[in-house]
């Protein structure tokens, strides 16, 4: 690709996206309301927030090929500490924030130092068991932080106005696009720098690695680390979008649906883990109340069921995609022209 | 002492079906490489199986309990051949796509479950003499958790035997240890993976029975559920050791049980996670060396 298309397609995408709330129009099927309705504005911020927090996974599974399981978890901190201290410790925004940042650091550095002792299916399952330990904490409801099955809501007094009521969803929906925007980058930064070429290098060939004489533990704690980190900006965000903290953020399932993103979009490409966000974060919605419509209703029980159930819809479609388009969406325009597909490899040793 | 009695029995109970689960991924994993995430599907599957045939069948509960399971246990193994044959085995020599298919399956499945029947829990019916309790050192244990102790300990007698004395059991151990060398000299090692996948597939839905009886009711989340711990099962006892998954099972099961007690509600879960982390970090090949006996 020019250099010059590089830049400017993100980036026309990013203005275009800008300027969504702006825009009365009307999609139909896809969309429920106009673009600058309130509840279309809300489910594309979901989409975007998505989007990022794939590629904040993408950055572990596809570009340095460790297979995570246990990624929700760092989602679930931003989502939770950020909640409890608000709400629970009534603490300021400042302060609130410097501390979920902290966290942000160092949970997923010492978890990150513990788990990274052991590679491939073990290094999977000691992360789902890290996050399945996250998930146990928030149903425990500790001092009653938490809210177990419930949830917890939001505290709005330490919130800025401007992110406060269905009236200002314009401004968390230009909160979501500057989250994904900045995952970009940063993924982009960090892919592109030194030590996103050892990433790469440990997931085409980690003995090579050591045997070229670079330790690869370092870097992978530090593509593990930077993961987190993104997830739990992630989840501030999350919590903004949605006003309170609710358990499913925590669950196994939904560390693989982050993993069924970024398949669906082409793992460890440039968009691959951003268009399968967006997309599988869209379906999953809208498939919901497509279930619900009169169409749907009317269908005999054979079909019905099936088609109500948006996660059946997706496995499946996942399923087809692993079998017939194995480098994602983002591959199937050079495959339609019949080149070559531009995808790298997936890690082929991630589960050896 | 009576309540110290009580909880280990139910923990063994437990324990049996943790070992259920663990045992069929451990020989999947240790002979194909396939870390098979549909597996809690198959829990669920085998449990709502012996569930609508008990309905449809009627009777007294011991009946449909019985005849229910076995066909459960029966559909279990069907589906899981399927998945074999149809979705795992295109992909051979591309383990992460294998375990893609097996998540979307999982996600897929779960869903159609809960789909037909519904998110609540079925209550399982069973015969009044598995709600009466046995003193046992004082303690008055149910005596379901004897059936699934008893169950367990004859599934591993019997997995034992077949997989030493056995020709199909030998195919397997050698397959475990060694997959080239046994492809090489001529033995389809194929068939022996579906044979494992249907095999697994069966205690996975056997499991998934005695979970019905276990919690007195069924519900489309305890599959993945069970699976976590599973999991946890499999890598602490060792990958494709059998004789590894149960004493990690009854480890797990039991040190779930009294912390759960003893401390609060959910140190157990806790605990156990800790138990792994310590574990992987002192011995990362699991507790027992990868041979299937």
């Amino acid at each position: 690709m020019r250099p010059a298309l590089r830049i400017g397609v993100p980036v026309a995408v990013v203005v275009l996206l800008a300027l969504v709330p702006r825009l009365p129009l009307e999609i139909p099927v896809v969309l429920s309301g106009p673009l600058d309705s309130p509840g279309t504005l809300q489910l594309l911020a979901l989409c975007l927030l998505f989007a990022g927090i794939a590629l904040s996974y993408d950055l572990l599974f596809g570009f340095t090929g460790l297979l995570s399981f246990g990624h929700a978890l760092y989602v679930a901190v931003g989502v939770y500490v950020t909640a409890v201290a608000l709400t629970r410790w009534e603490w300021g925004l400042l302060p609130t924030l410097a501390f979920v940042a902290a966290v942000a650091v160092a949970l997923p550095l010492v978890l990150g130092a513990v788990s990274l002792r052991v590679g491939g299916i073990a290094f999977a399952m000691v992360t789902l068991a890290f996050a399945q330990a996250g998930t146990v904490l928030v149903q425990k409801n500790p001092y009653r932080w938490t809210g177990g099955e419930e949830g917890t809501g939001l505290n709005y007094d330490e919130i800025p106005d401007a992110f406060v009521g269905v009236l200002n969803t314009k401004n968390l929906y230009w909160l979501a696009l500057a989250y994904a925007v900045l995952v970009f980058v940063v993924v982009r930064l960090a892919v592109g720098s030194s030590a996103g070429h050892v990433w790469r290098a440990v997931r085409e060939n980690e003995p090579r690695v050591a045997v070229l004489g670079l330790n690869p533990y370092p870097f992978k704690l530090i593509a593990f680390v930077l993961a987190g980190f993104l997830a739990v900006l992630g989840g501030i965000v999350w919590l903004l979008l949605i006003g309170g903290a609710t358990p499913e953020v925590t669950t196994a399932n939904f560390t693989l649906a982050l993993l069924v993103m970024v398949v669906l979009g082409g793992a460890g490409t440039r968009y691959g883990a951003m268009v399968g966000g967006f997309l599988y974060t869209l379906l999953d919605q809208r498939l919901g109340s497509l279930a619900g419509s009169s169409e749907v209703q009317g269908l005999p029980d054979v079909l019905r069921v099936p088609l109500s159930e948006p996660l059946f819809l997706l496995g499946t479609l996942f399923v087809a995609l692993v079998f017939f388009v194995p480098g994602g969406l983002t591959s199937l325009p050079a495959r339609l022209r019949g080149l070559r597909p531009r995808r790298e490899p997936l890690p082929e040793k991630a589960a050896t | 002492m009576s309540t110290l009695v009580l909880l280990t029995i139910t923990g063994l109970g437990l324990g049996a079906m943790y070992f259920l689960v663990a045992s069929g991924l451990s020989l999947i994993y240790g002979l194909m490489g396939v870390l098979n995430f549909a597996h809690g599907a198959l829990i669920t599957v085998g449990a709502y199986a012996s569930w609508w045939f008990g309905e449809q069948l009627g009777g007294g509960f011991g009946v449909r309990l019985l005849v229910g399971g076995a066909l459960g246990i029966l559909t279990g193994a069907v589906v899981a051949a399927l998945i074999e044959l149809v979705l795992v085995r295109p992909l051979y020599r591309r383990p992460v796509e294998q375990v893609l298919v097996t998540v979307g399956l999982a996600l897929a499945l779960g869903a159609l479950v809960q789909g037909i029947w519904g998110a609540d829990t079925k209550p399982i019916l069973i015969p009044d003499w598995m709600f009466d309790t046995t003193s046992v050192f004082g303690a008055n244990v149910p005596n379901d958790r004897f059936l699934e102790i008893g169950i367990a300990a004859a599934v591993l007698v019997g997995l034992t035997a077949f997989l030493r004395y056995t020709r199909f059991g030998l195919v397997i151990r050698a397959g475990v240890e060694n997959r080239a060398m046994v492809t090489a000299l001529g033995i389809d090692v194929r068939r022996a993976f579906t044979i494992v996948f249907a095999l697994g597939g069966a205690l996975a839905a056997l499991a998934g029975v005695l979970s019905g009886v276990y919690f007195n009711g069924i519900d489309p989340a305890r599959g993945t559920s069970l699976l976590i711990f599973a999991f946890i099962v499999v890598v602490i006892g060792g990958f494709g050791s059998i004789g590894g998954s149960a004493i990690a099972a009854v480890a797990v099961a039991l040190i779930q049980q009294y912390a759960n007690y003893y401390a609060s509600s959910g140190t157990g879960d806790l605990a156990v996670v800790l138990l792994l982390a310590a574990v992987l970090l002192v011995r990362p090949g699991g507790l027992a060396p990868k041979v299937a006996h």
